[in-house]
C-alpha cells in the first residue's frame, strides 16, 4: 500500500503543494486550458465550543449525561428481563418485548448519540488532506513483478514444458467432478422426479374428502353455488402427507349443468354440475383458492391467474399457461363422491420433461 | 515491514504506565504500530450519502449478533411435531419442530420475541441500505476508474443480501414461508433440461419433503454469511486502497482528500453511529411486530393466502412473475418450454447482468483512462443520471406489480386494468423517467452556469437613474461557485478511421453510444468566458 509521505496534512500547507497531474489518456474527457482555477481550501470557521469556553463545558456535560442515561437503559433492560415473566400471554409477551427493548434503545440510542456529539462538538475539527498516489504500482515494482513471475516461468518451465502443464490444467479441470457427483445423494436414489411427477394419490375409488378434516363427502351435500376444499380420504393416513397433499389437493364446485361447457372426452367426468379441479396452479404452484361463485373463476392468490370453471378451467388471465387438471369423479354406492382414477396428466407447475 | 528500533521503543517511551506496556508488549509480538501509523490518520471525508453503506455494514453487525443468539434456540428440522409450547391458540396443531422452536423463541423465551423482531428488522434495513447505498454510488459516478471491481463486489453483496432473506424468511417453515419456497420450486421446475432434477435433489425428493429447512439452514447461517463476510472484506480493502471519493469542493482534487482522521473524530462518529443504527433497529424492533408466524400457523400446501407479500427485496421478483401475459408455454422437440417463467427470469436476469456491468460500458464509451476520485453532482452527468432514473423506474414498476392485487382492491380498480397498466408502464415508464430526468439535468446545469456567471437573483429591484427598473444579482464567492464550474467535461467523439483506414463496427457502435451520452452537453463555465461577464457586470 502506498506510504502517505504527508498524510494529514493540515489544510494551510496543502493549499501551496498540489502536484501536477500525471497526463493520462482522458478518452473522451474534456481537459480545458482554460478551466476557472481551484480557489484552495476555505478558511476554517471555528464552531461555539471553540470559542465559548461555558458552550464547551456543556456538550461535555451533554456527552457525560448522554452515556450516564446508556448505562442505565443497559440496567433496566436486564431489570426488565427479570420483571416481565413471559408465560405465553400474548400480554404478557408484548410487556416483555416492550420494556427489554426500551431499555436496550435507551442504551443503544443514548450511547451512540453521546459518541457521535463528543466528536463533533469537543474533538478538534480542523479538517486534514491526504495525497493520492495512483493506484497502479510504480513502474519500478510493476517491472520487478513482471520480472518475477519471468523467473518464476524459466524455473519451472511452465510456460516450455507445454505438456506437463497442459496435463496439470486437465487434472485441475477433472478433480472436482467427485464432489459434484456426491452430490447426487441430496434426493433418494431409487425415485425418478419425473415418475413422481406424472402421479398423485387419487385413485379409482377414493373418496373426496374435506380439508383438512378428511370427512367424506356426499353428492347430495354440494348444493348448488357451492364449493369445498378437497384432500383424498386416506391422506392423513399417508406416509409423506405434506408431499402427497401438495400434489393431491383439489377444489370441487358445483354449477348449473347449463352452465358447464365440457370437453366431448371429459362429458362423464362432472356428476350433477359437479366438477373437480386440481387446487395446484399451474403456474408455479400455489394453491388456487379463491372461487368466486357468480363467474365460476378460480383466483390464484399469489401471481392473479385466474381460471373459467364453466370452460373446463382455462386460463383467462395472468400468468399461467395451462388450464387446471380435471378429476373425473362419480359416485359410490352410498352416494359419496369418488376419483374415477388419477389426474390423466401431471398436475401443478410444467417442467421439462412434463410433456 | 520494517521493525526500526526506534519505532518499537517509542510508545514505551511515550508513556511508562500500563498502556504503554501493553502497547509495547503487542508491538513486540505484532508489529502493530505499523498499523497505527499506517491508518490511524488516514482520512476520511464527510457527506450524509456516505453513511449508507456504512449502515449497510452496521445492520449487518447487528444480523450476525441477534442471529447468533436465535442459532442456541431454533431447531432447524422438519420433523413432525405436535405443539405443546405456551402459545394457547396453536395448542396440539401439527407442525415441524422448526416452526415449534420459532413459536418457543417468541412465546418461551424472555427476549426472544425481541431477538427474532430485531434480526428481521435489521435484515430489511440491510437489503435497504445496500440499495440505497448502490444509488448513490452510481448517481455520483463513483464507480468508475479505479473503482470498477468495488462495484462489481458489492453488487455481489446486494444479490447475496437478497439471498441470506430468502433463506432466513423460510427458515421458520410457517405458511408464508412453505408458500414462497413453493413458488421458488414452480420458477426452479420451468428451467429447461435441468429444472426438474435442480428441483428434486433441493428439496431431497418430491415437494416439500423434509429436507428443505435443514439445507437452507447451512446457507443461511454457514455458507451465505461466509460469503457477505468475505466480501465485505474485499470491499473494505478496495476502499482503503483506493481511499474514499469526494464531492466537488473547494481545495478538493483529484490528488487529494478532505476530511477527517479516523483518530479520534471517525473513529468515533462512526462507532456513534453503530449504536445509532443499532438503536434504531432496537426500537424498530420494540414497537413494530414483524413476521408474527402465530398468525400464519404452519406451512400446509393447502389453504388460501390472499395479500400476503413477501419481504419487500423479493417484490420485485414476484411483480415480474406477474407480468408475464399468459400462454406463453409450448412444447417443441417433446418437451416443455414455460416462457410464462422463463420470459420474466430472463428479462430479470439481463436487468441484473446491465447494472452489474455498468461501470465497463460507461468506461469503453467515454475511453476515459484517468482515476476519478472527485464525485459528480448527478445533474453533471444527465445521460447516467437519467439511465439511472430509467433503470429505478423499472425497478419500480416490477415492485409495483407484487403488489397488484392490493392495488386492485384498494383503488377499487379492476386487476386486469392494473396489470395491463403495469405491463405498458414496464416499457414506457423508464423512457419517460430518461427523458424528464435528463431535461431536468441539463436544466439544472444551465441554472447552474446563468448563477456562476451572473449570480443569483436577490429579489431586491431598484430604479435606475434612466428609470428602468433592474432586479439585483449577488456574485456568488469563489467558494461557491467553484461548485458549480468544476465538473468534468465529456464530448461525444469523432468516428475516425483507425492506423489501419478502416472503420469497424464495435467503432462506430462506440460512436453511436458517445453520442447519445454526450451530445446534449452544457460545457463548464470557462475562466475566460467568467472574466467577459465579470468586465459586462462591472460597466
Ligand atoms: C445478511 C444476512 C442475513 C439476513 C438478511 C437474514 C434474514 C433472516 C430472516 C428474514 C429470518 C426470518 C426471521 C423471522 O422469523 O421473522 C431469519 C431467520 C433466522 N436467521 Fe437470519 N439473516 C441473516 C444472517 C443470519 C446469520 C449470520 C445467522 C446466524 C449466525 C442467522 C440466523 C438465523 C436463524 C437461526 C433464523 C431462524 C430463527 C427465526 O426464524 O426466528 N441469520 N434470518
Ligand atoms: S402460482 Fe398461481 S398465478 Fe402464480
Amino acid at each position: 500500500m502506498a506510504q502517505d509521505a504527508n498524510s494529514g496534512k493540515d489544510l494551510a500547507a496543502a493549499n501551496s503543494s498540489s502536484h501536477d497531474l500525471v497526463p493520462e489518456d482522458s478518452g473522451t474527457g474534456v481537459v480545458s486550458p482554460d478551466a476557472v482555477k481551484n480557489p484552495g481550501h476555505p478558511e476554517h470557521r471555528k464552531r461555539v465550543t471553540d470559542l465559548d469556553p461555558k458552550k464547551e463545558k456543556q456538550a461535555e456535560r451533554t456527552v457525560f449525561v448522554l452515556f450516564f442515561l446508556s448505562a442505565v437503559g443497559s440496567l433496566w433492560a436486564v431489570a426488565a428481563y427479570m420483571m416481565f415473566p413471559i408465560d405465553g400471554q400474548m400480554e404478557l409477551v408484548r410487556s416483555n418485548n416492550l420494556f427489554i427493548g426500551l431499555g436496550a434503545t435507551l442504551a443503544l440510542m443514548a450511547l451512540g448519540i453521546g459518541a457521535v456529539h463528543w466528536g463533533k462538538a469537543i474533538m478538534a475539527d480542523h479538517e486534514s488532506v491526504d495525497e493520492r498516489h495512483p493506484v497502479r504500482g510504480t513502474d519500478e515494482t510493476r517491472a520487478r513483478a513482471i520480472e518475477i513471475f519471468e523467473e518464476a516461468n524459466e524455473e519451472s518451465g511452465f510456460g516450455r514444458r507445454a505438456l506437463i502443464r497442459n496435463s496439470l490444467i486437465g487434472a485441475l479441470v477433472v478433480f472436482p467432478l467427485p464432489a459434484v457427483a456426491l452430490f447426487r445423494g441430496l434426493a433418494p436414489y431409487d425415485e425418478d422426479p419425473v415418475e413422481l411427477l406424472q402421479h398423485t394419490m387419487w385413485k379409482k375409488g377414493t373418496r373426496l374428502a374435506r380439508d383438512p378434516s378428511g370427512v367424506p363427502i356426499k353428492a347430495s351435500d354440494v348444493t348448488l353455488g357451492s364449493a369445498f376444499h378437497v384432500i383424498p380420504e386416506d391422506l392423513n393416513t399417508a406416509k409423506d402427507v405434506l408431499n402427497e397433499k401438495a400434489k393431491a389437493i383439489v377444489l370441487l364446485m358445483r354449477l348449473k349443468p347449463e352452465d358447464l361447457n365440457e370437453l366431448p372426452e371429459r362429458k362423464n367426468w362432472s356428476y350433477n354440475g359437479i366438477v373437480a379441479y386440481s387446487k395446484v396452479c399451474t403456474h408455479v404452484g400455489c394453491p388456487v383458492a379463491l372461487y368466486e361463485q357468480q363467474t365460476h373463476h378460480l383466483l390464484c392468490p399469489c401471481h392473479q391467474s385466474q381460471f373459467d370453471v364453466a370452460n373446463h378451467a382455462t386460463v383467462i388471465f395472468g400468468p399461467a399457461a395451462r388450464p387446471l387438471p380435471q378429476l373425473p369423479i362419480e359416485v359410490d354406492d352410498e352416494g359419496y363422491l369418488v376419483a374415477q382414477s388419477d389426474f390423466t396428466e401431471p398436475v401443478g407447475p410444467s417442467f421439462w420433461e412434463r410433456h | 515491514m520494517s521493525t526500526a528500533p526506534a519505532a518499537v521503543a517509542a510508545p514505551a517511551k511515550s508513556s511508562g504506565g500500563f498502556t504503554g506496556k501493553a502497547a509495547n508488549y503487542l508491538d513486540e509480538r505484532t508489529s502493530i504500530s505499523g498499523a497505527v501509523k499506517e491508518f490511524g490518520r488516514k482520512i476520511f471525508p464527510d457527506h450524509w450519502s456516505f453513511l449508507l453503506g456504512e449502515v449497510a455494514l452496521y445492520s449487518f453487525v447487528v444480523i450476525l449478533l441477534s442471529g447468533t443468539f436465535l442459532t442456541f434456540f431454533f431447531d432447524a428440522a422438519m420433523t413432525h411435531t405436535t405443539y405443546e409450547g405456551s402459545y394457547a391458540p396453536m395448542n396440539g396443531v401439527h407442525m415441524s419442530a422448526a416452526m415449534a422452536s420459532t413459536l418457543d423463541i417468541s412465546f418461551d423465551i424472555r427476549g426472544g420475541l425481541l431477538m427474532r423482531q430485531v434480526h428481521h428488522w435489521a435484515a430489511l434495513l440491510f437489503v435497504a441500505s445496500i440499495g440505497l447505498h448502490m444509488l448513490r454510488v452510481f448517481f455520483t459516478g463513483a464507480f468508475r476508474k479505479p473503482r470498477e471491481i468495488n462495484w462489481v463486489i458489492g453488487f455481489v453483496l446486494f444479490i447475496l443480501a437478497m439471498a441470506e432473506g430468502f433463506t432466513g424468511y423460510s427458515l421458520p417453515d410457517d405458511l408464508l414461508s412453505g408458500n414462497g419456497l413453493r413458488i421458488i420450486d414452480g420458477m426452479i421446475k420451468s428451467f429447461p433440461l435441468v429444472g426438474t432434477w435442480i428441483s428434486f435433489l433441493l428439496f431431497g425428493g418430491e415437494f416439500p419433503g423434509e429436507d428443505i429447512v435443514g439445507r437452507l439452514y447451512s446457507l443461511h447461517i454457514m455458507i451465505l454469511p461466509a460469503m457477505v463476510i468475505l466480501f465485505i472484506a474485499l470491499h473494505l480493502v478496495f476502499l482503503i486502497v483506493h481511499k474514499h471519493t469526494q464531492y466537488p469542493g473547494p481545495g478538493r482534487t483529484e490528488q487529494n482528500v478532505v476530511g477527517f482522521p479516523i483518530l479520534p473524530v471517525y473513529a468515533a462518529k462512526a462507532g456513534g453511529f453503530f449504536f445509532i443504527v443499532f438503536g434504531v433497529i432496537m426500537a424498530t424492533a420494540t414497537f413494530f411486530q414483524i413476521n408474527p408466524i402465530w398468525n400464519y400457523g404452519p406451512y400446509d400446501p393447502s389453504p388460501v393466502s390472499a395479500g400476503t407479500q413477501p419481504d419487500w427485496y423479493i417484490g420485485f421478483a414476484d411483480g415480474m412473475l406477474r407480468l408475464a401475459p399468459p400462454h406463453l408455454e409450448f412444447v417443441w422437440l417433446d418437451r416443455t418450454w414455460s416462457f410464462g417463467i422463463l420470459l420474466p427470469v430472463i428479462i430479470l436476469g439481463l436487468f441484473i447482468v446491465t447494472v452489474l456491468i455498468y461501470p465497463f460500458i460507461e468506461a469503453w464509451v467515454t475511453g476515459d483512462k484517468r482515476e476519478h476520485h472527485l464525485l459528480d453532482r448527478p445533474r453533471n452527468a444527465p445521460t447516467r443520471t437519467a439511465i439511472g432514473a430509467a433503470g429505478v423506474t423499472f425497478y419500480a414498476v416490477m415492485w409495483a406489480a407484487a403488489s397488484s392485487d392490493l392495488i386492485a382492491t384498494h383503488f377499487r380498480v379492476t386487476m386486469e386494468g392494473v396489470i395491463h397498466t403495469l405491463q405498458a408502464l414496464l416499457f414506457l415508464g423508464p423512457v419517460i423517467a430518461y427523458f424528464v430526468t435528463k431535461r431536468i439535468c441539463l436544466g439544472l446545469q444551465k441554472k447552474d452556469r446563468e448563477i456562476a456567471l451572473h449570480g443569483y437573483e436577490t429579489g431586491r429591484i431598484v430604479r435606475l437613474p434612466g428609470g428602468e427598473y433592474i432586479e439585483v444579482h449577488e456574485q456568488v464567492s469563489d467558494y461557491e461557485r467553484w461548485e458549480l464550474v468544476s465538473y468534468k467535461d465529456q464530448a461525444p467523439i469523432m468516428l475516425r478511421p483507425n492506423a489501419q483506414g478502416k472503420i469497424t463496427g464495435s467503432m462506430r457502435l462506440r460512436a453511436a453510444m458517445s453520442r447519445w451520452f454526450f451530445e446534449d452537453r452544457i460545457a463548464p463555465v470557462t475562466q475566460t468566458e467568467l472574466d467577459k461577464s465579470h468586465g459586462d457586470d462591472h460597466h
